[in-house]
């Protein structure tokens, strides 16, 4: 009896994982009437070995599909144990993983059996279940499934927090490439009418204060990186439009890890491209959070990150003519384009100095990375510098003077300059 | 050294006392003053102190006082500071308490000043603990249906836990004690209580790790939980460096998913 549902738990966690979608923020469903469960700012309940963070339930409702894409785990022509789920079987796991507080909530993804329509009222029954039957207000991620229809989507909006469908690949041309059966346009009909369901509903709500919250912690997607020859311009441009026209709240990179041998794709045993990824994560963190425009990091001059650097670093030390800054006198937008300043650091900068001007010792109270913003920075007691030195010259500095955790153990991602 | 005209006081440990102090020091004239916890301090015949004692009525002049000059998320951080039970911390809770009482409204976000910037950074750090408490707790089901967790966080965090919990939790009723520092909340789908028990005498309330105790389906829970972690784990990604800043070590025999890795 417990051997299957812990048979199924592990095929079905482990075929899941390779989605890297793990937020659990941005909703504010409240426990109203003493039911279980509510969602806020997010919380990672446990931290895998790989250093991933644990935050929802992650699991497919079943592992058999009748798609068979290259870059899949649960691709149909791939040999692996099978399982599926019942429906009460997630919702028990959900409730009693929940109770104890081991998880903020459920992230539920599926293979598509029989066809988009039957998979996704089977995931709509679950979702019901802990909503209706359960009172239960945690966390609810889930994946909607390409070509399921506009009634079953739109219902499943009003249980949900987050929806999400994968682009898998970062071009139209690259997917196609290893999965012939799906399309950017199936995905980008998908987040549309979430989109115009969710503003409908918003506007709504403004006239009418009880309106039912629908995916309000919005859409997110994933690319993979690494699988084919995709530049992180291409990337991260693609994110950019998406982001813009579908109102996203995420895009996900999530690095290659071989699972097969087919000869259009890195072969088992290459290492994933960890550190890219990385990259990818800092400049969408600089698209989202610090008011950089894409093209200001990646153009045709530029079409792939700086692997040495970081792209914040990258940029400032392509732009010269900007630093440095006066950090008792520069505007905040320019203050948070310094390397080495966050905007946690960036706003104490701004509430501080109105109460004089400041030092370098107070700005490395502050917590900034001083070793690497001083270069570009000017403070009341910094000393006068003649000659600014050399962009190149300045990149060498700083990274003979700073400890990269990847600089040993991924040497073959190291590009050569 | 110490300046001449420098006071040095002892409270007892507790918010009203610290702000009690800071009441003492108004009242006396005391510019200078070294505070100290009474279960830190150790006297010398060469010096004099004085005992502040705890007065609710002072306290609550000198917290209204501040909530007057200070936002209310410098009020929260000055607060979360004090829960630190860090001994340099009261010293800069007092120095800050007179810094902002000293100056017009608005100084406490001068973060160039220390104590400002030490209660700031205090704060976020007793902050973390409170958030990780938050992710690291693990109930325990017991056979009577009450839900039960054992902490030991780097800071007194359960007061600024227990509305979370209460908030989550609300159709289960719960215990979470604090093994060092002898105190749990219990919520019994009511209201919060504070508790302290006796492992030795009250078996009643919380069962020991004695599996009679528990509920039938708490051993597969703490299972399929060992398991999913497990199998979400990529091990072509392994990375233990960050594993363990994440979850650093002193938490491990707290979580179900870690145990048998502490042990």
């Amino acid at each position: 009896m417990h051997e299957r549902i812990r048979e199924k738990l592990s095929i079905l966690a482990d075929a899941a994982k390779y989605d890297v979608s793990c937020s659990s923020s941005g909703s504010d469903r409240k426990n109203t009437g003493k039911g279980i469960g509510d969602t806020g700012s997010g919380i990672c309940h446990t931290y895998t070995e790989d250093g991933r963070c644990v935050s929802l339930l992650k699991i497919l409702l079943t592992n058999f599909c009748i798609y068979d894409c290259a870059f899949c785990v649960s691709r149909s022509s791939n040999d692996v144990k099978r399982a599926a789920f019942t429906v009460e079987e997630v919702v028990e796991l959900t409730m009693n993983f929940y109770r104890r507080n081991y998880i903020e909530g459920l992230f539920l993804s599926s293979g598509i059996f029989k066809n988009a329509d039957y998979t996704m009222e089977r995931m709509l029954r679950i979702v019901k279940k802990l909503r209706l039957e359960e009172n239960y207000n945690g966390y609810i991620h889930l994946k909607t499934i390409p070509g399921a229809s506009e009634e079953l989507l739109t219902e499943a909006g009003l249980y949900a927090d987050r929806m999400s469908i994968n682009l898998e690949m970062p071009t139209e041309s690259g997917l196609k490439l290893l999965a012939p059966e799906k399309s950017h346009e199936e995905v980008k009909r998908e987040l549309g009418l979430i989109r115009d369901q969710s503003q409908a509903y918003n506007s709504e709500r403004k006239l009418i204060k009880s309106t039912p919250k629908f995916v309000p912690a919005g859409q997110s997607t994933q690319m993979v990186v690494g699988a084919t020859p995709e530049t992180d311009k291409d990337i991260m441009h693609t994110a950019d439009a998406y982001y813009k026209n579908f109102s996203l709240k995420r895009v996900y990179y999530s690095g290659y890890i071989p699972i097969s041998h087919d000869a259009r794709m890195p072969v088992i045993g290459t290492q994933p491209p960890l550190l890219r990824e990385n990259r990818l994560y800092q400049t969408d963190w600089l698209m989202r959070f610090y008011d950089f425009d894409v093209k200001e990091i990646l153009d045709e001059q530029h079409p792939n990150l700086d692997m040495e650097i970081d792209p914040k670093l990258s940029w400032a030390l392509r732009n010269p003519h900007l630093f440095p800054i006066d950090i008792n006198t520069a505007d905040y937008k320019m203050i948070i384009r310094v390397p080495g300043i966050g905007i946690r650091s960036a706003q104490k900068i701004i509430a501080a100095r109105k109460f004089g001007r400041l030092h370098i010792y107070q700005l490395r109270k502050m917590g900034i990375a001083y070793n690497r913003a001083q270069y570009f920075i000017r403070c009341a007691d910094s000393s006068f510098q003649l000659n600014e030195p050399e962009p190149i010259q300045l990149r060498k500095t700083i990274l003979q003077n700073s400890k990269s955790k990847y600089r040993s153990g991924v040497p073959e991602q190291l590009s050569l300059f | 050294m110490l300046y001449s005209d420098t006071q040095t006081y002892v409270f007892d440990g507790s918010f009203y006392g610290l702000l009690s102090a800071v009441f003492e020091s108004y009242e006396r004239k005391h510019k200078r003053v070294k505070l100290f916890c009474k279960d830190v301090y150790e006297p010398d015949i060469f010096s004099e102190h004085l005992d502040v004692a705890m007065d609710p009525a002072k306290a609550i002049r000198v917290w209204n006082g501040l909530k007057q000059k200070i936002s209310p998320t410098h009020q929260k951080h000055f607060y979360s500071a004090y829960l630190s039970e860090q001994d340099i911390i009261f010293q800069h809770l007092f120095d800050y308490a007179h810094y902002i009482f000293d100056h017009p409204k608005g100084y406490d976000s001068n973060y160039g000043h220390e104590a400002v910037l030490s209660i700031t950074q205090m704060s976020q750090k007793v902050h973390r603990e409170k958030h990780r408490m938050e992710a690291f707790i693990r109930f325990k089901k017991g056979n009577n249906g009450l839900f039960f967790a054992l902490i030991n966080p780097d800071y007194n965090v359960i007061p600024l836990i227990t509305r979370h919990f209460k908030n989550r939790y609300a159709d289960q009723a719960w215990i979470i004690y604090d093994e060092k520092r002898k105190y749990g909340i219990h919520y019994d789908l009511q209201n919060i209580h504070e508790v302290q028990i006796d492992f030795r005498q009250e078996q009643s309330l919380v069962p020991a790790s004695d599996d009679i105790s528990l509920d039938e389906k708490e051993e597969l829970y703490t299972l399929l939980w060992k398991d999913y972690f497990k199998s979400t784990n990529i091990e072509a990604r392994r990375n233990m460096k960050l594993h363990i800043q994440h979850v650093p070590r002193r938490y491990w025999r707290y979580l179900t998913e870690k145990e048998d890795t502490y042990w």
